[in-house]
């Protein structure tokens, strides 16, 4: 008995041990790309490297931030995110609200169109997209890059909202309708409420999706580029420092987003079947 | 209208925006695309694209590492993936903090993963640094060399199997929490380790959910590109990232589009694989 007891401690220890060999797995090249990021110029240099930031610097950082173009390219990330948000959420939302709240013909051949254009190479969309945009003069802008962001987030988005939707009480909306309310009104105070944590889950992975996106941004984009398409574009004529500061302030933010949606993440790519 | 008549159609009013839209930024390209790969300049057909991409010095290679990519990175990310899914139904404490971090590639992107997997592959990076350190090495050992495919591909996979792993996990978690409680236990009764449990109970019900991760990853993997770039420089070289020279540096929209095609074909075709090959007696959805 004392040695089943035994080997059940002992087998929760290496449990344990896997599960933050496999934390360091993931942690530990970011921590490495963050000292380099926050040492001094000349430290990136050094050979052997450093396995500290000392001492710590915003020298890197600010070197890559006032460098040509950069800040602008901040800025071209952030509002084509922005505008990829709200489009998606104009669009998203009420095809979720639908999904999560109506039967109707048709459903599941929505659902499945959906679910299928989630994996569409971005490689096929963009080329044609890019022609057709300099056809119509659209070319180099970033409201086209943000439509262009839309088609890519838009089954999550949908996926997403159905299934936050789908976890709101149907009942609240229905005794919101018996107390006087029209449904647009039930929903607009009762379920959008109850609603917003997981759309704001789904906002912020939207975000990142349209931050990180690089092929697209690259195709689409000449003058106009966002900060991915910016370090892609320069990456074989940039210093060591441009490079390793470029690619912490790239990923920075996913830091600190994924914190927040980490539970929601299994509405967003989780769900098989209904 | 009637109160009811509304009610009818109200979904459908919900649904035309995201209809309309996916209608023009999916079938819309995906015609256009098929129309610039196989149109000649006089309004014919033609396969000249066709015939560019292929004789191009770049095309057999770029095909090549894109599949070999597939091959070797899959495996590698599926099993590592399991590995996680379990670690995080394994109710550990501070699970919600694992949850947390094995998450956060998924939010990295393509370039910025590339950039970090170069900073410890490149000639004074940090596992050179590691190696003099521990004294395995007396000079840098130069990993990323054009001469050195091996290598070259191994830092890819590497670099992709960090990026790309979460996804999986994801998908295979919430496929674990669809797995009911008894059959877990039932297993136990009957005195199955902890192997057994994962060879006989768990994978046979993971099914579905692995369809679909092998789906999405295997789509995912033929349109990579960045983290080859960024890693490699132009040491490497795949189908997307010849697709992204043809169209910016060599300013072919028409082969591009031809390479995109491709791309189209290669994912349709994995994905009828994989529909078929790990067909379940009932209907599972996608």
């Amino acid at each position: 008995m004392k040695s089943a007891a035994l080997r059940r401690y002992l087998r929760r220890a290496f449990t344990y041990l896997l599960a933050i060999v496999v934390a360091l797995w993931v942690l530990a090249p970011i921590y490495l790309l963050g000292v380099a990021a926050f040492s001094e110029q000349n430290a990136i240099y050094t050979f052997p490297k450093q396995f500290v930031a000392s001492p710590f610097s915003t020298d890197t950082i600010a070197f890559f931030l006032r460098s040509t173009g950069v800040s602008k390219a901040i800025t071209n990330s952030v509002i084509v995110a922005l505008l990829t948000l709200f489009f998606t959420m104009l669009i998203g939302t009420p095809a979720g609200y639908a999904i999560a709240r109506f039967l109707f013909r048709g459903r599941d051949a929505f659902r499945l169109l959906i679910v299928s254009t989630r994996a569409f190479p971005i490689v096929i969309l963009s080329i044609p997209l890019a022609v057709s945009f300099i056809e119509w003069d659209l070319y180099d802008s970033v409201y086209s890059l943000a439509l262009m962001h839309t088609a890519l987030a838009l089954p999550f988005t949908i996926l997403t909202t159905s299934s936050v939707f789908a976890s709101v009480p149907r009942d609240l909306e229905e005794a919101a309708t018996t107390l006087g309310c029209n449904q647009f009104e039930a929903f607009l105070r009762v379920a959008l409420p109850l609603a917003l944590p997981g759309l704001a889950a789904a906002m912020l992975f939207t975000f990142v999706l349209s931050w990180n996106e690089v092929f697209a941004a690259v195709i689409l984009t000449v003058r106009n580029r966002t900060l991915p398409a910016l370090v892609l574009t320069v990456l074989d004529v940039s210093p060591t420092p441009y490079k390793f500061a470029g690619g912490f302030v790239m990923l920075a933010p996913s830091l600190v987003f994924m914190f927040f949606i980490r539970k929601y993440l299994f509405n967003l790519w989780g769900r098989v079947t209904k | 209208m009637t109160r009811r008549h509304w009610q009818q159609v109200t979904p459908y009013l919900l649904l035309l925006p995201s209809t309309i839209f996916i209608l023009i930024f999916f079938s819309y390209p995906m015609v256009e695309s098929f129309a610039l790969a196989f149109r000649a300049d006089d309004g014919g057909w033609t396969l000249k694209h066709f015939e560019a991409m292929v004789t191009d010095v770049a095309f057999v290679p770029a095909v090549c590492t894109t599949l070999l990519l597939v091959v070797i990175i899959i495996p590698v990310q599926f099993v590592l993936a399991l590995i996680m899914a379990l670690l995080i139904q394994a109710k550990l404490k501070f699970s919600s903090i694992f949850l947390y971090i094995y998450s956060i590639p998924l939010g990295i992107s393509e370039l910025a993963a590339g950039i970090v997997w170069f900073a410890l592959f490149t000639e004074r990076g940090y596992l050179n640094s590691i190696l003099i350190n521990l004294g395995l090495l007396n000079t840098p050992f130069i990993f990323l060399s054009y001469q050195n495919t091996v290598w070259l591909i191994s830092a890819v996979v590497l670099a992709e199997a960090w990026r790309a792993t979460s996804i999986v996990m994801i998908i295979l978690v919430a496929g674990l929490q669809s797995i009911p409680n008894e059959y877990l236990e039932a297993a136990d009764v009957f005195g199955a380790s902890p192997w057994d449990k994962v060879w006989r109970v768990i994978l046979p019900l993971l099914k579905p959910s692995l369809q679909v991760a092998l789906i999405l990853r295997t789509i995912l993997a033929f349109q990579v590109f960045a983290v080859v770039l960024a890693v490699t420089g132009r040491g490497l070289t795949l189908l997307a990232a010849e697709a992204y020279l043809w169209y910016n540096t060599y300013r072919n929209p028409n082969v591009a589009a031809a390479l995109a095609t491709l791309i189209m074909v290669l994912s349709i075709a994995s994905t009828m694989i994989y529909l078929w090959g790990l067909r379940t007696p009932e209907e599972q959805s996608l």
